[in-house]
């Protein structure tokens, strides 16, 4: 190995950790011009938000809060994306595990926490997971691109649990549609006293820590990135394809379960109709961002935490609509793809012709 | 209410709940036609809407806020375009970028430009023809606005343009074989810019179709899913204007239908019957798998130097 080659290493491995940061500057550059358009202060507005969501004990947890459906979403996403695969249903998969960790939370009573709240969660990975097979089989075994399906399924997912809390789950006099609370044995528990913030968020960094493990020395975690580089190389190596596809769209949906079920057992309590404020999109966001490295997802959900947390302080203090972190949001997955796409052209310089 | 009345109120529904999707999926149909996916159909609506609704909001002037949702959504299309043809970004992801960005925008838009609440925007008038109107049932054809004339001559004009004109047969070579199109001196990104744009126009329309004629307001994320049913729509309709529009007409009519039963007031919940149209798409492409050919080259960047 020259000391060239482990410069260009080294270098690559800059560039890949410096363009996502750059994308998030630039995004949060162009929010500050919207800002100024609304005649609002950006240096007041971005303060404001980031002295709320970390630096006040209860901006803190509601940053934490916030954290973990993002995380447990993104992980979700990002599994798929590892094979390939474009899971844009994580929203309904999140409701589907909601509903899932609820109708467990409520099937029991009497059971010790040790047992009925890891039944719960079970119960939420599983209702993802199925919800997330759904689009799984139409792609193997008929041919449809998951992108297209799992798009459907959410607003059928919505609809569906809306109906629920609706009808058959709302609870007894209830002045808007929600369910029965849960059984407390059931509930995820607060670690931040006074707070919201819940133990769903280890829950989140030990599956990142387990994924990232997966991928680094398992078989399982290499034929999935096999399949990711190129199924068909990966089919004459001897891999089951098709089931790995399958498996991993499965896991992917539960993942993002997972997420539903944190809200709801460790958050409300209850299930709500539109409980998710659309965790499952801004997961496809950070999973892109965090270049598929279980890892960094924590990085990445933390600081999209943080700008969902400050943005409502923000908009007390500085006037600017909570509306513009989608906008900020939004603008960081393009740059995000922008810097993706220079740096392929950097990496392979166009051969003289 | 006499069944003829109900049968003409009821088509009449459908169309209206057409337009939309079908201005958005014959735009999708030229760009995946050049072989570029377009998931961004979504946000190009509702880039229009806005747009649209920002326009009408503050002049008053229909066919202006119309043709400048046209030229907002041309305008995100050729952002489309240039991450996907220039740049080479994933189409998915960018895709994606243009959904997520548009909702953002917009929202934001939305509360700076229309922070009194929602507001009435002047409507796009019908335009009813003589005589043909008065036909029964059929009538309702002949009582609609200019755009809904306007998507019946796209129709024909788009078909005759991708099948029987040089444009469209170069379109169809960029989307089928790029290397084999450009080796015949075709520019496959020059095709597929205009494509795109032509789509981002198109999706512009249907946004304005929705704010302007629909609702007459503007509400956050008011595309709802439209530009989703649109993209499974084409797909359903293999990538023809003429079955694809009829695709659109099939989800347009099982809107249209489940607003009628919430109507009725029947004892069905309404979330089970708002469902209907998303469930209606996803069997319309289960029922159809394996026997939907893509363009070949569809979603797959054409670098000229790796030919």
């Amino acid at each position: 190995m020259t000391i060239a080659y482990r410069q260009a290493v080294l270098k690559s491995g800059l560039r890949a950790a410096l363009s996502p940061l750059i994308a998030v500057a630039a995004a949060l550059t162009v929010g500050a011009l919207l800002m100024l358009l609304a005649g609002a202060s950006p240096i007041a507005a971005y303060s404001a938000l980031f002295r709320q969501a970390l630096t006040t004990y209860f901006g803190f947890a509601d940053t934490l809060t916030k954290t973990t459906p993002l995380l447990l979403a993104s992980l979700g996403v990002l599994v798929a994306l590892r094979a390939g695969q474009f899971n844009l249903g994580a929203e309904g998969q999140i409701y589907m595990g909601g509903l899932g960790s609820l109708l467990v939370g409520l099937a029991f009573s009497d059971l010790p926490m040790v047992i009925h709240l890891p039944l719960a969660l079970l119960g939420g990975f599983a209702f993802g997971a199925a919800w997330g097979a759904i689009a799984g089989y139409l792609k193997v075994a008929r041919g449809l691109n998951e992108v297209l399906t799992t798009l459907l399924l959410n607003y059928i997912a919505q609809y569906l649990i809306s109906y629920l809390v609706n009808g058959p789950l709302k609870a007894a006099n209830a002045p808007s549609p929600f369910s029965e609370l849960v059984a407390p044995s059931a509930y995820l528990p607060t670690i931040l006293g006074k707070t919201q913030a819940h133990a769903g968020i280890f829950l989140g960094i030990a599956l990142s820590t387990l994924l990232t493990l997966a991928f680094a020395i398992t078989a399982w975690g290499y034929r999935v990135d096999a399949v990711g580089q190129n199924p068909v190389a990966a089919r004459y190596a001897g891999i089951p394809v098709n089931r790995t596809i399958l498996q991993v769209i499965a896991l992917s949906g539960g993942l993002a379960g997972l997420a539903g079920s944190s809200e709801v057992l460790g958050l409300k309590r209850r299930l709500f109709e539109n409980f998710s404020p659309g965790y499952g999109f801004d997961a496809l966001a950070i999973a892109l961002l965090s270049r598929g490295n279980p890892a960094v997802v924590i990085l990445t959900s933390f600081f999209f935490g943080m700008l969902r947390s400050g943005a409502n302080v923000m908009q007390r203090s500085a006037s600017v609509p909570v509306s513009i972190i989608y906008a900020i949001q939004g603008l960081t997955v393009l740059f995000v793809a922008i810097s993706l796409a220079l740096e392929q052209q950097v990496q392979s310089p166009k051969p003289d012709s | 209410m006499s069944s003829i009345d109900f049968l003409t109120d009821f088509l009449s529904a459908c169309l209206r709940l057409t337009v939309p999707l079908a201005f958005a999926a014959i735009g999708g149909l030229l760009s995946e036609r050049s072989g570029v996916l377009n998931i961004g159909l979504e946000g190009l609506i509702l880039t229009g809407a806005f747009a649209s609704a920002a326009v009408a909001f503050s002049t008053q002037q229909v066919w202006l806020a119309i043709a400048i949702a046209c030229c907002a959504g041309a305008l995100m299309g050729w952002i489309h375009a240039y991450l996907c043809v220039s740049l080479n970004v994933n189409q998915l992801v960018s895709g994606l970028a243009i959904n997520l960005t548009a909702a953002g925008l917009t929202t934001y838009g939305a509360r700076l430009l229309f922070n009194t609440g929602t507001v009435a925007l002047p409507p796009l008038s019908s335009l009813p023809i003589p005589v043909l109107q008065h036909l029964t049932i059929l009538g309702v054809f002949f009582q609609q606005d200019l755009l809904f004339y306007l998507l019946l001559l796209l129709l024909p004009a788009s078909t005759y343009g991708l099948f029987h004109t040089q444009w469209g047969l170069s379109l169809r070579a960029v989307g089928n074989a790029p290397k084999a199109a450009d080796t015949a001196g075709v520019s496959v990104a020059r095709i597929r810019y205009v494509s795109v744009i032509l789509c981002g126009a198109l999706c512009g329309l249907a946004g304005a179709y929705l704010a302007l004629v629909h609702v007459q307001f503007f509400a956050e994320n008011m595309s709802a899913g439209k530009g989703f049913i649109a993209l499974a729509a084409l797909i359903f309709g293999r990538w023809h204007p003429v079955t694809t529009t009829l695709a659109c007409l099939l989800f347009g009519a099982t809107e249209a239908l489940q607003l009628r039963i919430q109507a009725f007031g029947l004892n069905i919940p309404y979330q089970l019957l708002a469902m209907l149209p998303y469930i209606t798409a996803l069997f319309a492409l289960a029922g159809l798998a394996g026997k939907a050919t893509p363009p070949a080259a569809l979603g797959l960047p054409y670098a000229k130097e790796k030919r």
